[in-house]
């Protein structure tokens, strides 16, 4: 508690272990508006959506998980929210949207290709193998505690679009998440597709667990794989616009 | 803040537009009413920043009660609920006025301590900006209610306006009940003085209902010597309020039975207790102690800081909170007349504890003398957990049972420390 120096710590895709520490309480800040968060640095929106869009469009079985906030009609706004919500999930290629419309346990057992549950989040992305997915419309205390536990004990990399602060917890957050910037990350969904993803170690994969397979394959030691491996917007790579996205299932 | 609001007194609005702070005026009165509008139906309600920090204010000389009064007559509170027990403080009967006022909506008169605090949880919950008071037995009564209003996050006001919780009992200051909260996960402010009871629980109101933060706010003052005695308090016009709460934007739903789903009510898996996941609870208690951390960004926004420092550089520093820093700041007066070099260290914020903020201030210094109202020397602990070097600390000196500290005992312990 108490420690606002610049912190060493990071906040990256897991599992990191039982009960891995509040990103707050290890000295990670919310960003203000016009920011972004990217595994605990603080960085411009622009750039913590192009992060996002790239796990999205990268990292295997990419997930949506609207949350009551968006998933109810409680408003016309909530209405309005949730077309553009989907303008954004029909840019992602074999996207999947599971819902959270609930926080309260769902006992004997939760359907996890149907729901995602803020008890045992981890279920669902242990079942579905999801290595990348985005909250959004999850009341701020419930996406914590699920961030939390799915940084704890999956490999996944957890984007949250919060319309209020914004979440230390995720490896990607942009605050005041509105339709703006629903628009805004669409946009940039695009352009990262149309520009393309350049691998920053060629020939080595571009997907982390590709690249770790592919390690394993010629008898390498498996470095752990981290997500500075792609980056966005460099020319000759993708030579073609990803009209279909990277198709990790099809092996 | 004192300091600060000193200097505000002569605060102009930074905008040239006079009416650029207003968020809204009150409602225009129907055509058949022709009476005047009193109470809260005549404030105007304005940015929080400009209430806080920039109004212009004008001084009066009233008790710590009244100062409270006076602040929650600007807090836009929808409902007060309390087990009022006069004399030991007159604060909630001074909100009691402000109800006949027509400033509160709703005063609810609690059978005792347990069922207050229960029913501050229920108001809460339902969205409305909610205050209750207490002090020394009433706060251990109704504790076990207070400490589940932070895992519930529901923001609400609580003045403590301590005195002794223990037999014998005492309507004098003694803050050892501050020490039963520092655990409980709720933001913790201890005051100074009558200026601090005005000024803190306005801006505990603010912090508490931020959605990163909607967390239970305590504001403490050391009871008797700020409660019942007069001082100078600096205060804007009384037809200006902060802006309502805005429950549908904190960290859980609010229990709203108008509109559906009304099962992802904000307790539901607090009532689910045995069912949810041992992971799920700790990741829950993590995120309470998070969003305290989360508080201290608003907290020096308004509260100019977690703490204020005199006389930075000294050699010996004087940490304390509440009407000890009174005390201390005369020490450090009459010390420098000695030609002694002794600082202070006022903390503001118990909960969150600045502990970053102390460490700076500490580095250099080679005593830390830490006197407190209260037997157990909780801050002394505090203190001590914070900073590094915990031979330098003085845990003293110390009275209690409603005692006075004279600021010799300060300066013969700092003499004795040598």
């Amino acid at each position: 508690m108490g420690n606002e120096k610049k912190t060493q710590y990071r906040v990256v895709t897991g599992p990191e272990g039982i009960l891995p520490p509040a990103a707050t309480l290890m000295g990670i800040s919310l960003p203000e508006e016009g920011e972004g968060l990217v595994e605990g640095e603080i960085v411009s929106e622009a750039e913590a959506l192009e992060k996002a869009a790239i796990a999205l469009l990268t990292r295997k079985n990419p997930t949506l998980f609207p949350g009551p906030l968006v998933l109810w009609g409680w408003n016309d706004h909530t209405d309005e929210k949730a077309k553009y919500f989907f303008d954004v999930a029909n840019e992602l290629p074999g996207i999947r949207i599971i819902p959270m419309p609930d926080y309260r346990p769902i006992y004997p057992k939760i359907d996890p290709e149907a729901v995602i549950n803020p008890c045992h989040p981890n279920l669902t992305i242990l079942h579905n193998k999801i290595e990348a997915c985005v909250f959004i419309g999850v009341h701020c205390h419930y996406a914590s505690i699920t961030l939390k536990i799915i940084r704890a004990g999956t490999n996944c990399y957890t984007i949250a679009l919060c319309a209020e602060a914004g979440h230390e917890d995720a490896m990607a957050s942009v605050p005041n998440f509105d339709i703006e910037k629903l628009v805004r990350f669409r946009e940039t969904i695009v352009t990262v597709k149309k520009n393309g993803i350049k691998p920053l170690y060629e020939g080595k994969g571009i997907v982390p667990t590709g690249w770790s397979q592919i390690a394993s394959l010629k008898g390498e030691t498996p470095v752990k794989p981290e997500e500075e491996l792609v980056e966005a917007g460099v020319s000759g790579a993708f030579l073609n616009e990803l009209e279909s996205g990277l198709d990790d299932n099809a092996e | 803040m004192s300091e600060e609001v000193k200097e505000n007194t002569e605060t102009q609005p930074r905008n040239d537009d006079p009416r650029a702070h207003v968020i809204s005026d009150p409602p225009p009165a129907k055509e058949e009413v022709k009476k005047e509008k009193t109470g809260a139906a005549a404030q105007r309600v304005v940015d929080p920043d400009y209430l806080i920090l920039e109004a212009p204010r004008k001084k009066e000389f009233i008790t710590g009660s009244e100062a409270a009064k006076e602040s929650v007559r600007r807090a836009n509170v929808d409902i007060a609920i309390a087990y009022p027990i006069t004399p030991q403080s007159e604060t909630m009967q001074q909100v009691g006025y402000l109800y006949a006022e027509g400033y509160i909506k709703d005063y609810y008169r609690g059978e005792e301590e347990i069922g207050v605090m229960s029913a501050v949880a229920g108001a809460s919950r339902a969205g409305v900006r909610v205050l209750t008071a207490t002090a020394g037995p009433g706060l251990m009564r109704g504790i076990e209610q207070i400490v589940s209003w932070p895992g519930g996050r529901l923001p609400s006001m609580l003045l403590v306006m301590c005195r002794v919780v223990n037999a014998p009992l005492a309507i004098q200051p003694d803050n050892i009940e501050i020490s039963y909260l520092l655990n409980a996960g709720g933001i913790v402010l201890h005051g100074e003085n009558q200026q601090d009871f005005y000024d803190y629980p306005l801006i505990g109101f603010m912090v508490g209902e931020k959605p990163e933060v909607t967390l239970p706010v305590a504001v403490a003052v050391d009871g008797f010597f700020v409660t019942h005695a007069r001082g100078w308090v600096n205060m804007p016009a009384e037809d200006i309020k902060l802006p309502p709460r805005d429950c549908y934007h904190e960290a859980v739903p609010m229990m709203d039975n108008e509109n559906p789903p009304i099962r992802i009510s904000r307790d539901s898996p607090i009532q689910k207790s045995n069912f949810i996941s041992y992971q799920m609870h700790a990741a829950w208690q993590q995120e309470i102690w998070a969003a305290q951390e989360r508080a201290k960004k608003w907290l020096n926004r308004w509260l100019g800081g977690l703490i204020e420092v005199v006389n930075p550089g000294a050699k010996t520093m004087i940490v304390a909170s509440g009407a000890a820093v009174s005390q201390s700041r005369e020490a450090v007066r009459q010390a420098t007349e000695k030609g002694l070099d002794v600082g202070l260290i006022k903390i503001k914020s118990i909960r969150p504890f600045p502990t970053q903020e102390l460490n700076e201030a500490l580095e250099h210094a080679e005593k830390i003398v830490v006197p407190e109202f209260n037997y157990v020397g909780w801050l002394a602990k505090e203190v001590k957990v914070a900073i590094d070097r915990t031979d330098r600390v003085i845990a003293g000196p110390r009275v209690f049972g409603g005692m006075t500290m004279p600021t010799e005992l300060i300066l013969e312990t700092i003499a004795a420390s040598k």
